[in-house]
Order: structure tokens, then sequence, then C-alpha cells
């Protein structure tokens, strides 16, 4: 095995193309897990921890572009108000030590039905920036993944960032687990309402092959929020439609059955969870949390 | 592979390391730091913590690699770590200086001496916290909780109860029931807060 050790991002591409089969390694809590119970042996290492670039975040009007090397710790401390959903879901990765080296970009790179980035990162809106010698192209993330374990990225390409839009009303992330801490999501939901283009968006994980966005729920609840003014008046939700919001993401889901769940559980606790987090969410939008962000 | 670090403020060097190596095998089998446990290998039990570069980590899930050029606290330099804070707080980092309220005698001043490989090292308050609380049993769980506990507690000098369980999420125990563990968290900021 060789260690490589890039200083920054173009010799981390240089490193990355003339070695295509090196793994990259950031807060290595999956890696390091694979490595220590010998399930993987790569031939090269591609620590991207020194590559600066990496740990950083800039935020715009509209979007954070967040280096795919910021720790789940920081994003809880620094993008709370930027990306509460994202920074809710971090809140229940792994433990305060995994918080601390574990990263979106590992998260994706590992690209598990059960990363907790990305529901998040699908109720939200967001684009993977990867990028390797040749260039770099932008994913939305609902594209990134192709099936369990298994994303996009060629050979040669790394994640650089994800660009992630800015929320403009509220977001929850909820999950599912056998306790609080150290937990595999047994299945999670996120949802983010934005009043600025008047849409709902969700995220599902560990209920499918990948991580997915229930669309139609969406759909008819964008239409059904659109048609009853309720954007306008802030309006407690008509239990109906509640009801079929819920109905719809239940059915988004492609469960299996395996030793953390059965589908059937799976397919019912998602219902549980979307019901939750829309009330919740709709709660602070009447409360006026996302009516004022729609001013601001 | 050579790796170059700080541990517990003196330089190491680790020749012959195997790329794939953790920082927590480094410790133990090559420097001579058995303090930190190796239990899961997974980053499931807390066991191993370490600071790295001031950062509380599984050292099983850190590259050796990786820890290349970076200044790592364990469970030997706890006390000369905890030390030295204190000192910084008194605004003096003289380490020849009289400190006040050792938390086991309380009201007596100690003069603390730099500690010397084979010297017993005087402990720092978490630790005698966790001595006199009764939070110790079998001891594997100890010098990962200790490590996370007073990092807790630099960071946080007057934790609630809900912030202790947080911080010490990441650390197992399988024999206290985790209830003196917490008593000695709270002694431990009890007596930091009267000594301050
Ligand atoms: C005890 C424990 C608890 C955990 N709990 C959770 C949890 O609750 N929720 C959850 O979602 N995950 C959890 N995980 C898994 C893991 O912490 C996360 O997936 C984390 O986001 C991985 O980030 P990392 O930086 O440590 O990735 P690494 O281990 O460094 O890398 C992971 C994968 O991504 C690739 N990679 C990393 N960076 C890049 C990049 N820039 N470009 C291309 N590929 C890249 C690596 O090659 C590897 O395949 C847990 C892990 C442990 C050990
Ligand atoms: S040995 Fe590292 S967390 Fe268990
Ligand atoms: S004292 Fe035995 S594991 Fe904690």
């Amino acid at each position: 095995m060789d260690f490589l050790r890039p200083a920054g991002w173009e010799e981390a591409l240089a490193a990355k193309a003339e070695h295509p089969t090196a793994v990259p390694i950031a807060g290595g809590t999956d890696v390091m897990v694979e490595i220590n119970f010998d399930h993987r042996r790569p031939e090269y290492l591609l620590d991207l921890t020194r590559v600066a670039e990496l740990a950083e975040w800039e935020a715009t009007d509209r979007t954070v572009r967040l280096g795919a090397g910021v720790p789940y710790t920081r994003i809880i401390e620094e993008l709370r108000t930027e990306l509460p959903g994202l920074a809710l879901a971090a809140h229940t990765v792994g433990s305060p030590q995994i918080r601390n080296r574990g990263t979106v970009g590992g998260n994706l790179g590992a690209a598990s039905p059960a990363g907790d980035a990305h529901p998040a990162l699908l109720a939200a809106g967001a684009e993977v920036e990867v990028a390797s010698v040749r260039g770099t192209r932008r994913i939305p993330v609902e594209e990134f993944f192709t099936g369990v374990k298994r994303h996009v990225l060629e050979p040669d390409e790394l994640i650089r960032a994800v660009h992630i839009r800015r929320a403009d009303g509220p977001q929850q992330f909820s999950k599912v687990g056998t306790r609080n801490a150290m937990v595999i999501a047994v299945c999670a939901f996120a949802v983010a309402l934005h009043p600025r283009t008047r849409t709902v968006r969700t995220g599902i994980g560990s209920a499918a092959p990948t991580p997915v966005r229930a669309r139609e729920a969406e759909e008819f609840l964008g239409a059904a929020l659109d048609e009853g003014g309720f954007w306008d008046s802030g309006a407690p939700l008509d239990p109906s439609v509640v009801r079929r919001f819920v109905e719809l993401c239940a059915g988004a889901c492609r469960p299996i059955d395996d030793v953390r769940g059965t589908a059937a559980y799976r397919r019912h606790a998602v219902g549980v969870m979307a019901r939750r987090t829309l009330g919740w969410t709709w709660e602070a939008y009447r409360e006026g949390e996302g009516r004022t962000a729609q001013c601001a | 592979m050579r790796v170059n670090m700080t541990v517990n403020g003196r330089p190491y060097e680790a020749d012959d390391v195997w790329e794939g190596e953790s920082l927590l095998y480094v410790l133990r089998e090559r420097l001579g730091l058995p303090g930190s446990k190796n239990a899961c290998e997974q980053g499931e039990c807390g066991s191993c913590t370490v600071r790295l570069d001031g950062v509380p980590v599984c050292a099983c899930l850190v590259a050796a690699g990786q820890a290349e050029g970076s200044e790592v606290v364990t469970v030997e330099g706890l006390a000369d770590h905890a030390r030295q804070r204190s000192g910084e707080a008194a605004g003096a980092v003289c380490p020849g200086e009289p400190e006040e309220g050792h938390p086991g005698t309380p009201g007596t001043t100690r003069h603390p001496e730099p500690t010397r490989p084979g010297q017993v090292a005087p402990l720092a308050p978490v630790q005698q916290a966790f001595i006199d609380a009764g939070a110790v049993q079998c001891g594997f769980c100890t010098p990962g909780l200790l490590v996370t506990a007073d990092e807790l507690l630099e960071r946080n000098p007057d934790p609630s109860d809900a912030d202790i369980r947080e911080a010490l999420s990441g650390n197992l125990c399988r024999c206290t029931g985790y209830e003196k563990i917490l008593d000695a968290v709270r002694l431990a900021a009890a007596r930091t807060g009267e000594a301050v």
C-alpha cells in the first residue's frame, strides 16, 4: 500500500488521475473500518485532509458551497441557519468523535442508502461538484446515486464540494433507530418548505436502494398549498391533505426486509415521520419563520 | 513509511509504519503508549479516544499518515494537559508555580512537577473525580472517557446533564451503568468551578 498526501486540490486531482484505483480518505470513518477489518486493501490511500480548500465553505445569496471535507461538527456549529435540515441530520450522525471527523463528501463517497446527509440534501436541493484533471461537472444530488453504495463518479474524479440551496423556509430531519446516539438509520425522512418558489421537497433514506425524493407527494402538497392559498394565509393544513401527503411519501419507498427492520415497518415509519416533520415545518412557517425569510 | 508527530508534548518518530495502520496502533504498539484502548476498531466504543490537534477523535479511525505533523494528547498526557490549561487560565504558564485546590486534598497547595517518564504524574481533576466518584470498575473504558470528559470541561466548564450525556454518547462502558460516570463529570466540573 502507498499513502498519497497531496497538499492541495490540483495535486490531489493529479494523484487521482495517475492512480485511479486510489481510495480517497477524508474523515476515515468509513474507510478505516473497512481497512481495520480487512474488507479493503487498497493499493493507494489518498489522504484529503491536507487539502485546505476541502475544509472550507462559502455562502452566496442563494447557495452554500460546502467543501467535501467540512466535518459534521462544523456544519452543526456554523451552518445551522443556512442549512438547518443538514445541520439536524449531521447532529444524528454517530457520536461526537465521529462527527468531528466524518464529512458530507465521505457520506456521498460511501453512497450508503442510510447516509444521513442524503435526505437533507435532497430536500434542500443540492448539486455535487465533482472534478478531475479533465474538468469539473455538477450533478444534481438525485442523480448522484446509482445503486446501493454506488455513485456516478469516474475513477479519476473526486468530490470537491456540494452546492446546497440556502434555506428559505423551515426544514426538518427525522430518523428512526434503536437509540439516540450511534445508530444507523432504520429509515430517515427530511422535508424542506421553499416559500420563495412555493414548493415542498422531501428526502427519504434507507427505504430504497438509493436515497430518494417522494416526488408525487411533493407535487401533490405543492399544488394543494397553492390552490388553497395556504402560503399566504398560513392556515392550518387540512387533515385530508396531510393524510394524502403521508400516503404518497410511504408509497415512494422501495424498502427491503433486513436486520434493522422489515419493509412494512419502514414504509409505516416513513409515513409517521412525514406527518410529524410536515407538522413541525408548517407550524414554524405559520409562526412566521418561513414567511419572514421569504421577505428577507 | 515514517510518521512524525507530537504526543503529549514530546516529539515522536515511528518507522516502518504500514500505510493502512491506525493512529491507535501506532500509539500502542510503536510508541509504547498503551493507555488508549483497543476494543472495537470501528468507532463504536470510544475507548481509543484521543485529542488530534485538540479535537476528540477515535484513534482507531485515523490513518497513521493522517496524523503526520499533528499534536496528539492521550490519557497518558492528560494530567500535564490539564495542568497547563489551568496554568494558562490563571495567567501563569510557569510549570513550577503553586496551584490552588488540588481536588484530592481540598484547601492545600500543590507543587506540580513536569512529569518525566517513569514518574507517577499527579492526576488531572477529571481523573481524580473518576476515582472519588467510583466511576472506574474494570477500567477499560476509562481512558477514552477521561479524554472525552476533559475536553467537554475545557469547552464547557459548567455542563448540563444533557451536555454531559451528549458529549459522552460515543463512549461505551459495560460495567458502571454510567450513573457514576455522570457523577464524576459533575464532580470534576464543580471542583474546577471552585478552583477558578
Ligand atoms: C461509529 C460510526 C457511526 C456512524 N454513524 C453514522 C450515522 O449515524 N449516519 C451516517 O450517515 N453515517 C454514519 N457513519 C458512517 C460515516 O461516518 C459517514 O458515512 C461519514 O460521512 C463518512 O465521512 P468520512 O469523511 O469519514 O469518509 P471516509 O471514510 O474518509 O470516506 C468514505 C468514502 O467516501 C470516499 N470519499 C471521501 N471523500 C471523498 C472525496 N472528496 N471525493 C471522492 N470520494 C471521497 C472514500 O473513498 C470512501 O469510499 C458512522 C460511522 C461510524 C464508524
Ligand atoms: S476502538 Fe476505537 S472506537 Fe472502539
Ligand atoms: S468500567 Fe468496565 S467498561 Fe467501563
